[in-house]
């Protein structure tokens, strides 16, 4: 469910990136980039919940699921209790349904396969469009 | 928090029709088939490489390079970490699951066909607590890590001397 606070005339729409792979962050920078986006990469998930205790705001979440410090599935749960509504997407290479289902019920709104394409961002903007 | 003075209603429609002009200018977007062509036809990369190779512009023209150098660096570390681990008696067959997982992760995001599924043959050997299998296929992860090392870096040979970007068909 994507917050109306979230919402900026004027503004980039903002992704944050949550993943402690260097190369992963910067192959979805590359990409977010290319769809015009602003993103903001950290390495974890407690980097993520600080930053929006500090009073940041993104449209959208990149979050990944095995991290150290604090995992994806944590975090979405801390997020989700803060009151947070973004929209958060899990970004998982495993593929087991149970890892993926385990995951979606901490508070995610979708789950995809990481590294992202093109075609994945496409896909999730044609679903947040039907969220407005 | 920036006050706005248009009603929610207002706010939300117009953040929709921003999402549909992003899709309708990417779908209408001329994008050049690029490939590595000789690589992608022996297996050694997939489709990833390809995407790769489309996010590099003329602001970014060395991203692919950038990228593939920053995994080989980062990933030597992974592979001596399971070298380690693979010493150890007994083995710790999470950690082993855990470290290839990770160095899978990596080789997945430069489209590391190949080398993806010699780890997923290690994976297997960990999850059924096979020692002596971890140790051989690892073998062989190392041996299509070094192979695709030597591939990757005559492809950007190749590609510092034709230019910034190499334009070709995509293998059928």
């Amino acid at each position: 469910m994507m917050s109306k606070n979230n919402l900026a005339l004027g503004q980039k729409f903002s992704v944050l990136i949550v993943d402690d792979d260097k190369i992963i962050r910067r192959i979805h920078k590359m990409l977010l980039t290319k769809f015009e986006f602003e993103s903001h990469a950290v390495e974890n998930g407690k980097e993520a919940v600080d930053l929006y205790i500090s009073g940041k705001n993104f449209d959208l979440i990149l979050m990944d699921m095995e991290m150290a410090v604090m995992d994806g599935p944590k975090a979405t749960r801390e997020l989700r209790s803060m009151g947070i509504n973004n929209v958060i997407v899990g970004v998982t290479s495993r593929g087991s349904t149970s890892e993926k289902q385990a995951f979606t019920e901490a508070g995610l709104d979708y789950c995809v396969e990481k590294p992202l394409s093109s075609e994945t961002i496409t896909s999730l903007l044609k679903e947040l469009a039907k969220k407005y | 928090m920036k006050a706005s003075l248009k009603p929610p209603y207002m706010i939300a429609l117009m953040r929709k029709l921003e999402i549909w002009v992003i899709l309708l200018s990417t779908f209408l977007m001329e994008t050049a088939p690029t490939a590595a062509n000789s690589l992608m036809r022996q297996g050694y990369l997939d489709e990833q490489f390809i995407q790769l190779e489309e996010l590099q512009d003329a602001e970014n023209p060395n991203f692919v390079e950038e990228v593939v150098t920053m995994y080989y660096r980062d990933s030597a570390r992974l592979i001596q970490n399971i070298e380690q681990a693979l010493e150890k008696n007994p083995l710790d067959f999470a950690k082993l699951d855990n470290n290839m997982h990770q160095f899978m992760g990596s080789s997945s995001s430069i489209g590391a066909k190949k080398l993806k599924n010699e780890c997923t043959q290690f994976n297997e050997c960990c999850k059924t607590g096979n020692g002596e299998g971890c140790k051989r296929t690892f073998q062989q992860v190392k041996k299509e890590y070094a192979a695709l090392k030597k591939k990757l870096e005559q492809y950007f040979q190749f590609s510092r001397q034709i230019g910034p970007v190499e334009k070709a068909c995509r293998p059928k």
